[in-house]
């Protein structure tokens, strides 16, 4: 009986001071941070390079960092904390992440059977993973785990999957993924990917992939000028300057696709 | 009775090292010895904290739990204490010295249940030597807690140095850190009989 009464009191007891501690002793937080820390999406991702929302809330307090580092925050937010501020609003514009493979287990050749851990870059250690071609997404989901928002899928084919209502372009799977096949694009462009990332010829990589883009250039030809550019053997979205969706007929090998 | 003290401190900080021989306090160990700066921060906050709490708790042992026969809540009851304290100390030294407060930052919530801390306060409450007598017991917090910013310190240290050598690419990272670890409290084993 004392026991649960003394551990009780105890509980009670150093309660109470805390309470009246901060009451009598407490610093007042800044309104100004604590208004612009209810405007954080609270994620703690770290896509704005500080340490997590309320240092970035104190940053922007204390002029450190501008507001609309954020890739999160809605465009309103963003306008809300540079009215708090009394600041120009400087938006820039949201973003949002792109798995460019199309080499699932149906069209990416194997080299080897991977069993080992369940996790990109330890596959990147280990020869480069089960897939033949070396520059394609490994399907283990390293970027599913680093996603804060639970917008990559693992499809069962081993490809990962962005879905573009749930990404912020927050970035982390950017970060995570040990190949780079991740690309952050702007979301208003973002209507027509190229679904490939390896810069080889096209017959090493016809060797190892059904779905690469072979270099044909016939999107290239179609399109406007600037609107897709060749990198070696491979085509790449303009982004600043986007084909129309249309283009995508062209594709013999259907690796340029309309935005899932 | 100096040399009483002389010689509880000498076995603090040296010969029973808080980290390096009797293996508390390993997470902060590893994780806030990266950089020499941090790890003085953190080593600065665990003495303050844990001669603070090696003070509170041992008062609270002799009078509290000893005199109604509850030593059996010690874990629970120091875990609650210590929590309850630094908590209160963080608000007063926002308040009244802000330039240690943001010397200690966040290291000051984050040691409030580690290990080390919680170590000597229950160390101090169980062993024979120290029961009772609160003084000493403090002393001897004051003494582990310098033992372990010194370790803190010196592993920092080398670890700041292993940032620039050239590491095997599979012994890079946590694993050279702990192969160091291992080889720093395998030196501090020298210290042992000192004293006695």
């Amino acid at each position: 009986m004392i026991d649960i009464v003394m551990m009780t009191g105890t509980g009670i007891l150093l309660g109470l001071a805390i309470g009246l501690v901060v009451r009598y002793f407490g610093v007042p937080e800044d309104p100004l941070v604590e208004s612009l820390n209810e405007l954080m999406p609270g994620a703690n991702c770290g896509g704005c390079g500080l340490a997590g929302c309320s240092d970035y809330a104190n940053a922007m307090a204390t002029g450190r960092a501008k507001p609309g580092l954020c890739p999160v925050m809605s465009a309103e937010a963003v306008a809300k904390c540079c009215e708090l501020l009394g600041v120009e609003s400087d938006t820039s514009e949201p973003k949002i992440a792109v798995v460019c493979c199309s080499g699932d287990d149906n069209h990416a050749a194997k080299q080897a059977f991977y069993n080992g851990v369940n996790d990109c870059l330890n596959a990147m250690l280990v020869a480069g993973g089960a897939k033949g071609c070396t520059y394609g997404c490994l399907g283990l989901g390293s970027c599913a785990r680093a996603c804060p928002f639970g917008a990559i899928e693992m499809l069962p084919n081993h490809l990962a999957k962005i879905h573009a209502d749930l990404c912020t372009g927050c970035g982390k799977c950017y970060m995570a993924c040990p190949r780079n096949v991740i690309k952050l694009v702007p979301r208003s462009a973002a209507k027509v990917h190229v679904y490939c990332n390896s810069p080889e010829k096209a017959t090493v990589k016809k060797n190892v992939c059904k779905a690469a883009c072979i270099g044909c250039r016939k999107c290239a030809r179609t399109a406007e000028e600037g609107q897709i550019v060749m990198n070696g053997f491979l085509a790449s979205i303009n982004y600043d300057n986007p084909p129309a969706e249309e283009i995508v007929e062209t594709c013999p090998t259907k690796c340029l696709r309309k935005a899932e | 009775m100096v040399k009483e003290y002389i010689l509880l401190i000498i076995g603090a900080v040296l010969v029973n090292n808080f980290v390096l021989s009797r293996i508390l306090g390993i997470c902060p160990f590893l994780g806030v010895s990266k950089r020499l700066d941090t790890a003085m921060g953190m080593g600065a906050a665990v003495i303050f904290v844990m001669t603070l709490s090696g003070f509170v708790t041992s008062w609270c042992d002799k009078y509290i739990l000893v005199r109604y026969n509850l030593e059996y809540l010690r874990t629970i009851f120091f875990i609650l204490v210590i929590a309850g304290l630094v908590q209160v100390v963080e608000v007063l030294l926002k308040r009244f010295s802000s330039t240690l407060y943001s010397a200690l930052g966040i290291y000051l919530p984050l040691i409030t249940t580690n290990c080390a801390v919680l170590g000597s306060a229950i160390i101090c409450a169980t062993e024979e030597e120290f029961m009772g007598r609160i003084f000493k017991s403090t002393v001897f917090c004051f003494a582990s807690a310098v033992g372990f910013a010194l370790a803190l310190v010196l592993f920092s240290s080398v670890r700041e140095r292993l940032e620039l050598s050239k590491i095997p690419r599979s012994f890079q990272g946590p694993a050279i850190a702990l192969v160091t670890a291992g080889i720093l409290a395998m030196a501090f084993t020298g210290f042992a009989g000192l004293g006695s």
